[in-house]
């Protein structure tokens, strides 16, 4: 029995020389300067440069706007698709998914020459919108699995204690359904954040997010800046994922086919 | 019907035909010559033709690319099923503390964004002084997809029953024969299904790509769209060739999901 | 002891243990070649790891499992003769029922043909011949069972373990799978290992039963042996009903309890000893003659249960019993009653009191079970080895932590009439014996507490280190 807990070393090791040590290199690289000496130089240039600081701003602000635009659109939809009396046909779950497999630069490009198409300036508006439609379906999808298992008899004991449909909703439904909430806005939030070719095409080259600050860096090898910058992301998302306690996403983010 | 079924299914339609809207914009205007996109000269197949004749500028580059990104979802979600089948079996078998810590190492390219996985792999390469390179690019999405096959196996492994194995030893299977005849015929479907996963996702990766491919002029069809979009001029073809892909991908999204919702209502 | 050629198997001096836990402690036993043998007990007795070290999942970290001979502690399961059905049949989810069951000889190479018409007889053993191309997930759980047996039965075993094959069906199912499994017993003549933590199964099923409790074996014995003569209260309350008494032998044939003495069988124990009392509800009769008359009660519940009824009375002496009787007597009634002196079963008491290796650690401060106790030293310096006694209705349970000076879990009740008597096991696995009026259930977390002039030390007997 022992032995087949062994199967999980090369794994291990794999995880610890390509995900922790690479994470360690963010952290060596962002404290040292270019000839390899121990600074904090570029983390107090993050906090004194403008730029930095305001593009970081807006990041946070798109990211947050984007989420709630995701839950707000993505929510209903999720509880249609899992709600049998109102959707009883797979394929139209299979359609909400689909897009996700899709290149999501190529649908970037063609929804911003829709727009261009449509007369519609692209910018802070074109870029939420075209974020919104790029993260939607990572928001519908964990609901929507979330929802859909849970057992229908909790929905019925409400009901049969006196909860109208709007309090069952609100006092059982719901509640139980943030766990996939949650999970949706792990792998909406972050990543749009950190987008950086995405928001380019969707304000030509207007509005500069997070991630594009850090590939610009990267790819001007200012590396240890880059790396300062990174690691600023990762403490983000290390406190984001110590906000939802970790656990879920592996259960609703499972099986994605 | 009641008003609220029909309200519920205007909504979904409503929410389809926005997300939808620009793919069908693109293989709408697959059916034209036009150079850029949303400018329709009438209907004709050249740039299927063109795409199929390899009569294009710059052909080499696009059918090259279009190589890259399937050789390279290949390789890594080949290895990537090998090794998180692998791992899944031996994470299901382990206890407390070291399965919490498998479990948390395992999330953690699946939280990270992708920039934090291209930018710290690309630091990791720059710092072992690696030449970047194919063999790069395919590590670093063997790195981002074997997660999720782990996380596609692990259910099949619970849903097992804990005595397969030794049913199979005690009818005289060696351990090896146990494993091929028994253990993985019953994983397979989450094989499958993690399989499918990482090539699609090693098929859409941008960033990681982006940062790990190093500078011997490797493409891949994310990168080779992106370099041609800042260019100004998007390549043509490019409409034909995501419209098939689109098409191939419906496919088999559909195959895949119908078939299993039959093996679902089959079960008593 | 049987003869050599006739024991298949032999377990020598078995110990197992997970982690800190030791689920098997000294395990000897043989079974006979042909028989029906049945592992029997609670959850977590050891009985299934007992199955798992003779199949070969798992060797013993000390002892030897002998078979036909030979020593195959070591020996790979996949090359051991025997064959295993299941907990939840294992069926190979992927795999029809003609492959599930072809499984062994296909891996042993046997031709097509051959193969074919084995698959074909084993099927008809268990009665499934029509169900070949079925999908084993579209099978009942009665079918499943019957595809596992005969998927263990192919490769022709000398011995075929059962680890709890009928306990997923319901109760109908199960009672028909007993029957079958006897007779398919008688047929095959091979022996049969089970495994179940149901008595009745296992007195319906067994030539053997070997009763088994936190690791030990309990009582080896015939179904009868072993219900009409239990070695300890454990048994007797685990196999069928029964009132289960302290007593107190007077002197051979004659035993005391209920505050009354009753002649019995039993001899050798001594005089005026403490002794516990078994006896079985269906074995205390009613009468209306009172020279007959042993002891009064009076009816306080009355309870048909299909074939007979099930009472309870309250003795004239303030004990209360329980009598199965095909008469039901009125709920208030005053009743005669007398037990004959073949019913009763005398067992030797194991405990009279709880005692454990203590160290005095200071004026007035003992350790034993983990844990520091106030009490009486006098006649001990600090760092003195001494035995604590403390009787059993000394011990207190507290239903919270707050005041206790430990804390474990009751792992077993017994009630003895008037009172009850748990058996608690602390957080670092010891077991302390208490007899308390209050009910508690099997498995509640307790507080335990002990006053100081209750623990009584005494020096330890020497040599006995």
């Amino acid at each position: 029995m022992n032995k087949r807990s062994s199967w999980a070393l090369p794994y291990f090791i794999f995880l610890v020389l390509f995900v922790v040590l690479p994470l360690m290199m963010i952290l060596l690289y962002a404290l040292q300067d270019g000839s390899g000496h121990f600074t904090l130089y570029n983390i107090t240039k993050f906090f004194t440069d403008k730029d930095a600081l305001s593009t970081f701003a807006l990041s946070i602000e798109v990211a947050i706007e984007n989420t709630l635009l995701c839950i707000l659109i993505g929510y209903p939809a999720a509880y249609i698709l899992a709600d049998n009396k109102l959707n009883r046909s797979a394929v139209t779950v299979v359609l909400f998914i689909l897009p996700m497999w899709i290149n999501a630069l190529m649908r970037t490009l063609a929804t911003a020459e829709l727009f261009t198409m449509a007369g519609v300036p692209l910018g802070k508006g074109t870029l939420l919108f075209g974020m919104c439609y790029d993260y939607l379906p990572f928001m519908i999808y964990p609901i929507y699995n979330q929802l859909k298992k849970m057992d229908k008899s909790y929905a019925e004991a409400a009901q049969d204690l006196g909860a109208t449909p709007g309090q069952v909703f609100r006092k059982v439904t719901l509640p139980l359904s943030m766990p996939g909430v949650w999970s949706g806005v792990m792998m909406v939030f972050m990543p749009t954040v950190s987008t950086f070719a995405i928001s380019e095409f969707l304000t030509n080259n207007k509005i500069k997010l997070f991630g594009t600050i850090i590939q610009e860096n990267i790819n001007n090898s200012m590396w240890n800046y880059g790396a300062a910058l990174s690691l600023i992301m990762l403490v983000i998302i290390g406190l984001t994922t110590l906000l939802q306690g970790g656990e879920q996403a592996e259960e609703t983010s499972g099986g994605l086919i | 019907m009641n008003a609220k079924k029909i309200f519920a299914k205007a909504y979904l339609w409503l929410v389809l035909i926005v997300l939808y809207a620009p793919i069908a914009f693109i293989v709408i205007f697959s059916f034209t010559e036009a150079k850029s996109l949303g400018n329709w000269t009438g209907f004709s197949t050249q740039l299927y033709q063109n795409l199929f004749s390899g009569s294009m500028q710059n052909s080499s580059g696009l059918l090259a690319a279009v190589k890259n990104t399937l050789l390279i979802a290949l390789a890594a979600s080949i290895v990537a099923t090998i090794l998180g089948t692998v791992a899944a079996i031996g994470i299901h078998h382990l206890h407390g503390r070291k399965k919490q810590t498998m479990t948390f190492l395992n999330n953690i390219p699946m939280i990270n964004p992708d920039i934090i996985t291209g930018v710290s792999l690309f630091l990791l390469f720059v710092f072992l002084g690696i030449s970047q390179g194919y063999l790069t690019v395919i590590l670093a999405h063997i790195t981002f997809c074997t997660p999720y096959v782990v996380l596609n196996v692990m259910p099949k492994l619970r849903q097992l029953n804990p005595n397969i194995y030794e049913a199979a030893l005690d009818l005289g299977a060696t351990p090896a024969q146990a494993l091929r005849k028994v253990l993985v015929p019953a994983l397979r479907p989450g094989m499958i299904s993690g399989f499918i996963l990482s090539f699609t996702m090693s098929l859409d990766d941008f960033a990681v790509t982006f940062f790990t491919r190093g500078t011997i002029g490797l493409d891949t069809l994310s990168t080779y769209i992106y370099a041609d979009a800042r260019k100004g001029g998007l390549t043509p073809e490019l409409k034909p060739l995501m419209s098939i892909i689109f098409l191939i991908i419906l496919i088999v999204l559909l195959v895949i999901n119908i078939r299993q919702s039959k093996q679902q209502t089959d079960k008593p | 002891m049987a003869a050599d050629k006739d024991i298949i198997i032999r377990l020598e001096h078995i110990s197992k243990s997970f982690g800190d836990k030791k689920v098997l402690d000294d395990i000897s036993l043989y079974v006979k070649r042909g028989e029906f043998i049945t592992f029997l007990g609670p959850s977590g007795c050891g009985k299934t790891t007992t199955l798992r070290l003779i199949a070969g999942f798992g060797k013993p970290d000390e002892g030897r499992v002998i078979m036909e001979g030979k020593d195959i502690s070591d020996v790979p399961p996949y090359q051991r003769k025997l064959n295993t059905v299941f907990q939840r049949y294992a069926l190979f989810p992927h795999l029809d029922v003609y492959d599930n069951v072809a499984f062994g000889l296909k891996l042993q190479k046997v031709p097509e043909e051959q193969i074919e018409k084995r698959v074909k007889k084993v099927l008809k053993l268990v009665s499934m011949s029509d169900y070949e191309d079925r999908d084993v997930e579209s099978l009942s759980g009665g079918q499943q069972q019957r595809v596992a047996i005969a998927r263990a039965l192919i490769n022709q075993p000398r011995v075929l373990l059962l680890d709890e094959p009928l306990a997923a069906l319901d109760l109908k199912m199960r009672k028909d799978m007993q029957i079958e499994l006897k007779e398919m017993h008688k047929k095959l003549g091979i022996t049969f290992i089970y495994v179940t933590h149901d008595q009745e199964e296992a007195l319906t099923l067994s030539d053997t039963i070997v009763v088994m409790n936190e690791g030990k074996i309990q009582q080896i014995g015939t179904p009868t042996d072993i219900y009409n003569e239990p070695v300890n209260a454990f048994v007797a309350d685990f196999i069928g009903d029964s009132n289960i008494l302290k007593g107190r032998m007077m002197r051979d044939r004659r035993v005391a309890f209920i505050k009354h003495e009753f002649d019995c069988v039993d001899e050798g124990f001594g005089e005026d000893v403490p002794v516990d009392v078994v006896v079985r509800p269906e074995d205390i009769y009613f009468t209306t003659d009172p020279t007959k008359c042993q002891f009064k009660a009076k009816v306080n519940s009355c309870t048909f249960k299909g074939v007979h009824y099930e009472m309870w009375v309250d003795t004239d002496t303030g004990y209360e019993l329980m009598i199965q009787d095909y008469d039901p007597y009125e709920v208030g009634s005053e009743v005669m009653l007398y037990i004959d002196p073949d019913d009763i079963q005398v067992m030797k008491k194991e405990r009279r009191a709880n005692t454990y290796a203590a160290k005095v650690t200071g004026e007035g401060k003992v350790r034993f079970l983990d844990t520091e106790f106030a009490c009486d030293t006098t006649g001990f310096e600090e760092g003195d080895e001494a035995v604590a006694t403390i009787r059993f209705e000394k011990v207190d349970l507290l239903d919270h932590e707050e005041e206790a000076d430990l804390t474990g879990n009751v792992v077993f009740i017994l009630y003895m009439g008037n009172h009850y008597h748990l058996t608690v096991k602390t957080e670092t696995g010891e077991n302390i014996w208490v007899d308390t009026n209050d009910i508690w259930d099997k498995g509640d977390f307790v507080g335990i507490k002990i006053l100081p002039k209750d623990i009584q030390l005494s020096k330890p007997a020497a040599g006995n280190e």
